[in-house]
């Protein structure tokens, strides 16, 4: 289990390191303090969206709604803040996104535990469903008028800068703040053994007493509550609400989890490795910016490394078994 | 020695209009080994699923344990305090976690929100498989392992969990011989640390090597409780089956034209220089140590994997495929080993697992497929081979193990052959339908079909072969005739 991680983790590192060096050799702007800084900035939603969806996989589920459902939670708890608590405070918000957030992830639990639903279709349902509600009851129209507290970005290092200063912000403590949460339930818990152990065996886990419902509601909830807080993030780093700021985030964010050692099969997966998935890809198209490659070429080639990247962890295992897989035929 | 661990008495179950077990009562020793035997369907399940408290036994039923009072039926619960653990035949464990983990996994279920020390578990594992004596990597992931090592892991596992009875369910069904032999020992040494074990196995040879009593069920009923000592393997499969298996040994000899030569055929790594002659209507018996290059050996003549040298002819004429489906085209069918996993699709009806060899066939001629066809020639090989299906729309998975590999071999047989290759044909089947097994064989091989029978059990192959080839470590070591040697000098020759 553990050589496995460090194996796929290990690879995804050295990859990046060795892209930095590069970057940091080709371009004289990207191994600077700023550069990086910003790159974590910007990455930090997608990281915490990340987190909380290699949960999902680990239990051998799937998740597509979380996207939409966090574009949800920024309108709820955004009106429920201006229109009924006067604005609110910090604490205030991201409770409540956390609420509403996994209150949503709740609902795809229970339509896959009570109707024993595909874990794909009751997402493709409801993040259809997340959608049109959000887009029926907004009009599609952006909030702009957002809490000041939400308004202002809170700097947590300021470091001076050839160009001004670099600063760290607020949503990526957030992020590790949720990364490292997730990542002791999964691996610092028997409840969280229990997610793998469900992922890897549904069958062998109900036979040990393993609570299914629980499993289910654990890990859509919690890829909705991190879904919350990803959604208010965002708000935050751009300072308004718009309906269709994160749909289609969602493919994105399910490639790098995978990319980060999970399957769909369930059973594999780790907090780590869906962050560096992230950060590969991040780290790929700021490089390709950088360099003056057009926007268009990024996702050819991100659709690129993600091909060559499953291939090349799939290679060990096809080689040896090949006869195996030709038997399915008799 | 003879103090009692569990007895039951007076256990019936009735599910909806059959009777499934009928008043049968059940005694198990301390620190014993015994067998629970019967042929399938015969409430096997059923009573370890009782005692183990997944049914509730119909009322009347009476369970006591050592000194304590009789209860009226075992509910989950109890049968944990109790120590009373089953291991299904597909070990219920989980792959992706370390031995470690699968070992101590009943803890996570226990208390989910305690903190875990990864040091903790893996040196609590390591106890547990110190003190059952086997070679495991508390680190290793069981997806790594053989069934064989995943199979201790299980019993690792029960150990932990402070069983004192353990029901074993086909333990052997998909070992090689020398890891049933560590199997048996370790059953061995269980018992002689007074743990009570339930052994299920339709290989009566084991049964009788390793357990002290045999009780056998029949169609629900009890038959009865026996010492193994004295008792045969013949008379285990009488009392099993209620009848005479009067199987006469084959030995006829062939005299039909070459079907399939193998001339010097080799392939890397897996075998060397085989050189065979199937005639037509002879049954050929191909045995050795699993590892000797059997399955590899049917795999090239099924056209799955290429030969890397060497000639292959089928009625004279030099054969080269570059897929099974040319096999297929040049009437040649395999039944694999696998049968759960590659030979039927579990969840499918009867008829589609039995048609789709044909089912380019039976879209002839317009391209569509044409369903009254097909439920012609499912009812065909069912009335054919003596299948007992109560209805073809069911699931395959609803029949038992017999039956299933009846589809098998129905699924194979609608391609028309002339060369069918058995891979061990009879795993996990129980003595009766294995019979009949034999009897289609038999049967098919008179009508002029040339088969390739692969088994590792030299008694099968020695009462069912017209002719014997033994491989050994990828070469053809031995060829012989039955009438030539009897069954004991083929397991030794076998085992050399």
């Amino acid at each position: 289990m553990r050589k496995l991680h460090l194996g796929t983790e290990g690879v995804l590192a050295a990859i990046i390191v060795a892209l930095c060096l590069v970057l940091g050799l080709t371009t004289d702007t990207f191994l600077t303090t700023q550069n990086l800084f910003d790159l974590l900035n910007n990455q930090s939603v997608n990281m915490i969206f990340a987190a909380g969806l290699v949960v999902v996989l680990i239990a051998g589920g799937i998740d597509i709604s979380f996207a939409v459902a966090a574009s949800v939670v920024q309108y709820v708890v955004m009106t429920l803040l201006m229109d009924h608590m006067g604005g609110g405070n910090w604490l205030l918000g991201i409770v409540l996104s956390m609420a509403v957030g996994s209150l949503l992830g709740l609902v795809n639990a229970f339509l896959i535990h009570r109707f024993r639903i595909v874990s794909i279709i009751v997402t493709i349902g409801t993040f259809n469903l997340y959608f049109g509600l959000l887009m029926v009851f907004t009009g599609g129209v952006s909030i702009y008028d957002v809490p000041d507290w939400l308004y202002y970005s809170v700097p947590l290092i300021d470091l001076p800068a050839s160009r001004g200063s670099a600063t760290l912000y607020l949503p990526v403590a957030v992020m590790v703040v949720m990364s490292l949460a997730t990542g002791f339930i999964l691996t610092r818990t028997g409840f969280g053994r229990a997610i793998y152990g469900f992922g890897s065996s549904p069958e062998a886990a109900r036979r040990s007493g393993v609570r299914v419902g629980m499993i289910h509601a654990f890990a859509y909830g919690w890829l909705g509550l991190c879904a919350g807080v990803a959604g208010l993030m965002q708000a935050h780093i751009v300072q308004e609400v718009v309906p269709n700021a994160l749909i289609g985030q969602e493919l994105p964010i399910l490639a790098a989890v995978v990319l980060g050692g999970a399957t769909l099969g369930g059973g594999r997966g780790s907090v780590t490795g869906a962050l560096l998935g992230v950060l590969l890809l991040a780290v790929v198209q700021n490089g390709l910016n950088l360099l003056g490659v057009t926007p268009y070429a990024f996702r050819m080639i991100v659709g690129f490394i993600i091909l060559a990247a499953i291939t090349c962890s799939n290679l060990d295992k096809l080689l040896p078994r090949r006869t195996i897989s030709q038997e399915a035929r008799s | 020695m003879d103090d009692i661990a569990l007895r039951a008495e007076r256990v019936s179950k009735v599910f909806g209009q059959s009777r499934v077990l009928d008043d049968v009562s059940f005694e198990l020793r301390r620190g014993e080994v015994l067998c629970l035997a019967g042929e399938n369907g015969c409430g096997k399940s059923t009573l370890i699923k009782i005692l183990n408290g997944v049914y509730t036994p119909e009322a009347g039923a009476a369970f006591s344990f050592g000194n304590a009072d009789a209860v009226s039926r075992i509910t989950p619960h109890d049968a944990r305090a109790l120590g009373i653990h089953v291991i299904w035949q597909d070990l219920a464990l989980f792959p992706h976690l370390s031995v470690a983990e699968n070992i101590v996994f009943d803890d996570y279920v226990a208390s989910p929100f305690r903190p875990l020390s990864r040091r903790a578990a893996r040196h609590e594992a390591r106890e547990v498989i110190e003190r059952l004596g086997v070679p495991l990597d508390p680190d290793a992931r069981v997806e790594d392992l053989s069934i064989a090592r995943r199979q201790l892991v299980a019993i690792c596992r029960v150990l932990r969990a402070g069983a004192r009875i353990v029901f074993m369910d086909e333990p052997t069904a998909s070992l090689t011989r020398n890891e049933v032999q560590t199997l048996l020992e370790i059953t061995r040494s269980l018992s002689a640390q007074g743990i009570s074990i339930v052994f299920v196995s339709h290989r009566l040879a084991e049964v009788l090597a390793v357990c002290q009593r045999v009780t056998v069920l029949r169609n629900g009923a009890l038959v009865g409780t026996y010492p193994t000592e004295g008792m045969t393997q013949t008379r285990l499969s009488q009392l099993m089956t209620g009848r005479e298996l009067t199987l006469t040994p084959r030995h006829a000899a062939c005299s039909g034209e070459p079907v399939l030569e193998l001339r010097h055929l080799s392939r890397t790594g897996e075998f060397e220089d085989v050189s065979l002659t199937l005639h037509r209507g002879e049954i050929l018996g191909l045995t050795g140590l699993l590892g000797a290059g059997r399955t590899e050996l049917a795999h090239v003549l099924f056209g799955m994997n290429r030969p890397t040298t060497g000639e292959l002819r089928k009625n004279g004429k030099p054969l080269k495929m570059r897929s099974n489906r040319d096999a297929i085209r040049n009437g040649i069918a395999y039944v694999s080993e696998d049968r759960l996993h590659l030979g039927l699709v579990q969840n499918q009806s009867i008829n589609m697992n039995t048609a789709v060899t044909v089912l380019d066939e039976l879209e002839q001629p317009r391209g569509f497929l044409a369903p009254r066809r097909l439920r012609e020639l499912t009812a065909e090989w069912i009335r054919r081979l003596g299948t007992k299906v109560s209805d073809a729309e069911l699931a395959v998975s609803s029949l038992s193990g017999g039956n299933q590999q009846r589809i098998v071999l129905a699924k194979w047989l609608a391609t028309k052959p002339d060369v069918l290759i058995l891979d061990c044909p009879t795993v996990g089947v129980d003595v009766g339908a294995k019979a009949g097994i034999f009897e289609i064989i038999r049967q098919l091989a008179d009508e002029g079909m040339s088969i390739i029978l692969i088994s590792d059990e030299a008694g099968e192959i020695w009462m069912n072969s017209d002719r014997v080839v033994v491989l050994k470590a990828g070469r053809v070591s031995r060829e012989l005739a039955p009438n030539a040697t009897t069954e004991a000098s083929l397991e030794e020759i076998i085992n050399a």
